[in-house]
């Protein structure tokens, strides 16, 4: 299959190496992976800030640029969610945009969602030896629901050891501009939810998301705690011969 | 204030400015996939169970042994005096020993100096242990299952309904309605339920078979 | 408009301040997460509670795009049971009215029944300026009325506070208000609400006036519906002569049947029981039974505001469950008092803005009180989503004038991700710059560095190394 990546305008600058991992992944599994040049970003933080207008304008970019892919992969939950489930909001009823969204939607896929649905692959030949906990990101949980598909996903990686973490489904606290406008509550958030990821004694912690695995990370790496965070395509991507050091 | 009322209803008008002049409340359709009950027992197993869950105490009997049912409970709970409604059957009380009082506009004094209170009711809810008095035959007034600090309730078996739907269907909207899941309870301190606060803090229900 | 809460910070610094309080904290977590233990327990026994919500929703949407005509209905309905409606466009304006009815009566005391609608209104300020004292009788507003506090949570208006704190709240200030709290009262639940019934039996045996809310109020049949616990309700309803029910136009419902499928919701939703222990209803008046007069005073106070937004108008659709406060990880860690308002969590971040306006604080900071996690979208019984109004709100906000420095941040960040080769520049300049960026950065960053460190800037960005890639200058990273 010819695979169209998104690969988000945070992980282009900030996590590429999440982007070369869906890169690696895919490729080993067969698939071709292209990178439309044209791409910038999904409108998320625009949109969910009430810039309607400016989201409006990177939506129409976004639909013009990945109009042709056979299929679309984001690394990024909210990203993702952004696109299936905003998009339909952002557009006029009738419009031109309105019936690009509606004809490109139904093949934007979030990274775990291509695999289990679409190629229809769990054990995606990953080897990790490290104990990991996962986070559910509530736009992946919710928006999405992508349910047990990481898991499915991450029990079938060799060496890995999956520990479960407890009140996964409660907010990290990142929220996009909520981590700064309410700097507060969104660090208390965090503390609390890294509280429940120390309980687990895991190495990693791993997400969809790498925005809220820098809020997560970036709390974690000041409170001094030793967990790591690493994006899933990391850990999919990650053999023996080519390992992921978290 | 009439001027309200037309204030009000000019400013509904208003602001509904985008729903089509020809639209009429049936054009927006109401799903009705949900279940009419949810076979989640037997009923009479159910409901005994449900009010159970309470920390009500539920008595089964039969019809010749309701009025032995009724005296036993009332002793049980050390009762003197018990109320009930005018027209509830003589047949309730010819075994207790406790006095009862018939409500012919009993007053408030005297309903808080009496122990009891024993009616029928017009139906129960299996699902949800829920008893419904509408002041009709064996009930009386609402304010006299209210007062007395025990419910003595007897629930006939035909009167048992599966579920909340079928209640409101078989209910007269024009009656008042007082509906009973319990004693008394509140959820206000740390959000934990505790039995007992104004209505009466102990209720039994006598289940007629 | 609000007394009691005029002059709240925004949100940010009102929720600072409860972050902090380590009591606070700890009461709130265990309670929220005792009431969502219960929620999902009752919710997970019915199979067909997405069919429900389903149908509530639906209920709901018919009668808000129909309001005028169900609110006529009721009225005539009210009337014809020998009820009497006022219309109140306010809260002065029901305030006024409830005052000069409860004077009408010749009575200077009325009793309470816990009410949402009355505590928006200021109801008991207002009465307490005209000469008369209203008693809250629910075990919860009693202990904010004693306590001089605010509500802080729509169900469970002291849910801030402990059994420790509730018992010396009791024991201290109800002799001031009637019967004194028993010697030696402990902090048992059940002493406290033992001594709750002692301080206001003989309060509901004596007044003549209440004044109710309601859950519902069923258009066809003109029957009001309250949900209660503790039997207060029932004493309110039924021993006074006159009863005074305040009620927003939001809470009709077309028809008797329609409470089949809200009173499953309900209970299960908000105490997470398969039925709270005593529903009320009534049509009029019953002779020789319960009161002799009932008014029905239906409020607007900003609620056509509401209506009048296509996407805000869903709030509206609230049955006032609170599910979503209990479920909300920023309420779950501020508390109710942070909102400023008598409607606090995610629904009262969408309708405390809709009902006001949004140009003043706290009003202007609360669509931005969510991360938008949509944990309250789903548990909403009527399925209000949440996010959608916060982002919809949001909008509301930056249209207005001020925000200067975000609007020219966002416009610029909008240009930049406008075109592909813009981003290059920006990320170009930002990797240029990684080796001098400060672990701490100065306000309004330091928001994010306070208390987090920055990621490191990489040394190339995604789309350099797929170009250098294609380019066949290397295939790794």
């Amino acid at each position: 299959m010819r695979i169209a990546l998104f690969v988000t305008c945070l992980n282009d600058t900030l996590f590429p190496a999440t982007g070369r991992a869906v890169v690696r992944l895919l490729e080993r599994l067969g698939h071709e992976v292209v990178f439309p040049r044209a791409q910038t970003c999904c409108g998320q933080m625009h949109y969910n800030t009430g810039y309607r207008r400016d989201a409006q304008r990177i939506a129409v970019h976004f639909v013009r640029t990945f109009s042709d892919a056979e299929a679309v992969v984001v690394p990024s939950g909210s990203c993702a969610a952004m696109v299936r489930d905003n998009y339909r909001r952002l557009a006029e009823p009738g419009s031109r945009l309105a019936r690009q969204v509606e004809n490109l939607l139904p093949r934007v896929y979030e990274l775990t969602e291509l695999l289990t649905d679409v190629l229809e692959v769990r054990d995606v030949g990953a080897y990790f030896p490290y104990s990991v906990t996962y986070h559910p990101t509530c736009h992946g949980l919710r928006m999405l629901g992508l349910g047990s598909r990481p898991y499915e996903l991450l029990q079938r990686v060799r060496g890995l050891r999956l520990v479960e973490l407890p009140e996964a489904r409660e907010c990290c606290g990142f929220g996009g501009t909520f981590a700064v406008k309410n700097a507060d509550v969104s660090a208390a958030m965090a503390a609390d939810k890294l509280g429940q990821v120390s309980a687990t004694g895991a190495e990693v912690l791993c997400a969809v998301d790498n925005s809220c695995l820098m809020h997560l990370g970036g709390t974690a790496q000041r409170a001094g705690t030793g967990v790591r965070t690493v994006h899933l395509a990391e850990i999919l991507s990650s053999t023996e011969q080519e390992p992921t050091v978290p | 204030m009439n001027g309200s009322r037309e204030r009000v209803l000019g400013r509904i008008r208003a602001a509904l400015a985008d729903v089509p002049a020809g639209e009429a409340p049936p054009d927006v359709s109401v799903p009705q996939t949900y279940a009419a009950s949810h076979e989640q027992g037997e009923r009479l197993e159910l409901l005994a169970g449900r009010i159970a869950d309470y920390r009500a105490e539920v008595h089964r009997t039969t019809g010749g042994g309701l009025p032995d049912t009724i005296a036993a409970v009332l002793s049980q709970r050390r009762t003197r005096r018990a109320v009930t409604a005018s027209d509830a059957p003589p047949v309730w009380f010819t075994s207790t020993a406790a006095e009862v009082v018939r409500d012919d506009g009993v007053d408030v004094a005297t309903l808080e100096g009496t122990d009891s209170v024993v009616t029928g009711c017009a139906l129960a809810v299996a699902e949800t242990g829920t008893l419904v008095l509408d002041s009709g035959a064996a009930q009386g007034r609402r304010i006299i299952s209210l007062i007395p600090d025990h419910h003595v309730c007897v629930v006939n078996a035909s009167d048992v309904v599966a579920s909340v739907p079928h209640a409101l269907h078989r209910l007269d909207p024009d009656r008042p309605l007082t509906w009973i899941s319990g004693p008394s309870a509140t959820s206000d301190i740390e959000l934990e339920r505790v039995e007992g606060v104004h209505g009466p803090r102990v209720l039994d229900v006598v289940l007629v078979e | 408009m609000s007394t009691a809460f005029m002059g709240m910070p925004g949100f940010p610094r009102a929720a600072r301040a409860a972050v902090n309080d380590a009591q606070l904290r700890s009461n709130l977590r265990t309670a929220t997460r005792t009431i969502r233990e219960k929620r999902d327990a009752a919710v997970s026994e019915l199979d067909d509670w997405q069919d429900l919500r389903a149908a509530g929703q639906a209920i709901k949407n018919r009668t808000l795009r129909h309001l005028d005509l169900y609110l006529e209905r009721l009225e005539s309905a009210v009337q014809a049971a020998g009820g009497r409606v006022h219309w109140a466009s306010d809260a002065a304006e029901a305030n006024r009215l409830v005052t000069r009815l409860v004077r009408d009566t010749g009575e200077s005391e009325v009793v309470k029944v816990k009410s949402m609608t009355t505590q928006e209104i200021e109801l008991n300020e207002a009465l307490g300026q005209a000469g008369i004292t209203a008693y809250e009788t629910d075990l919860a507003e009693l202990i904010v009325q004693l306590s001089e506090d605010r509500p802080s949570h729509i169900l469970v208006p002291a849910i801030h506070r402990n059994r420790a704190e509730i018992r010396d709240i009791l024991a201290s200030h109800m002799a001031e208000w009637g019967t004194p709290a028993p010697e030696g009262l402990t902090d048992d639940p059940r002493a406290l609400a033992e001594a709750a019934r002692r301080h206001l039996r003989d309060r509901f045996l004596t007044t003549n006036v209440a004044v109710s809310g309601a859950n519902f109020a069923v258009a066809d049949t003109g029957t009001m519906v309250v949900l209660e616990s503790e039997g207060n309700g029932r004493m309110c309803l039924t021993l006074p002569r006159t009863l005074i029910s305040v009620v927003g136009i939001e809470k009709v419902v077309p028809s008797w049947s329609d409470l089949e499928v809200f009173l499953q919701l309900l209970p299960r939703s908000s105490t997470g029981e398969r039925m709270n222990p005593y529903t009320s209803t009534w049509t009029g008046v019953a002779p020789g039974d319960g009161p002799e007069e009932f008014h029905l005073v239906l409020l607007d106070n900003g609620r056509t505001n509401a209506l009048s937004d296509t996407v805000g108008r869903q709030a509206l659709r609230c049955i006032r469950c609170s599910a979503c406060l209990n479920v909300c990880p920023v309420y779950e860690r501020t508390g109710g008092h942070a909102y400023g308002s008598v409607y606090p969590g995610p629904i009262g971040a969408i309708l405390t803005p809709q009902l006001r306006g949004t140009t003043a604080e706290p009003e202007a900071s609360l669509p931005y009180a969510s991360s938008l996690c949509g944990a309250c979208y789903e548990v909403c019984p009527v399925s209000i989503d949440i996010p959608d109004v916060l982002v919809r709100l949001r909008e509301q906000v930056v249209s207005q004038p001020g925000h200067r420095s975000e609007k020219a941040a966002m416009r610029a960040a909008g240009w930049v991700l406008g075109g592909h080769r813009r981003l290059g520049l920006a990320q170009a300049a930002a990797t240029a710059a990684r080796s001098v960026v400060p672990r701490r950065l100065p306000p309004p960053a330091s928001a994010w560095t306070d208390s987090r460190d920055l990621p490191s800037v990489p040394g190339r960005t995604f789309r350099e190394w797929w170009r250098d890639r294609a380019e066949g200058k290397e295939s790794g990273a």
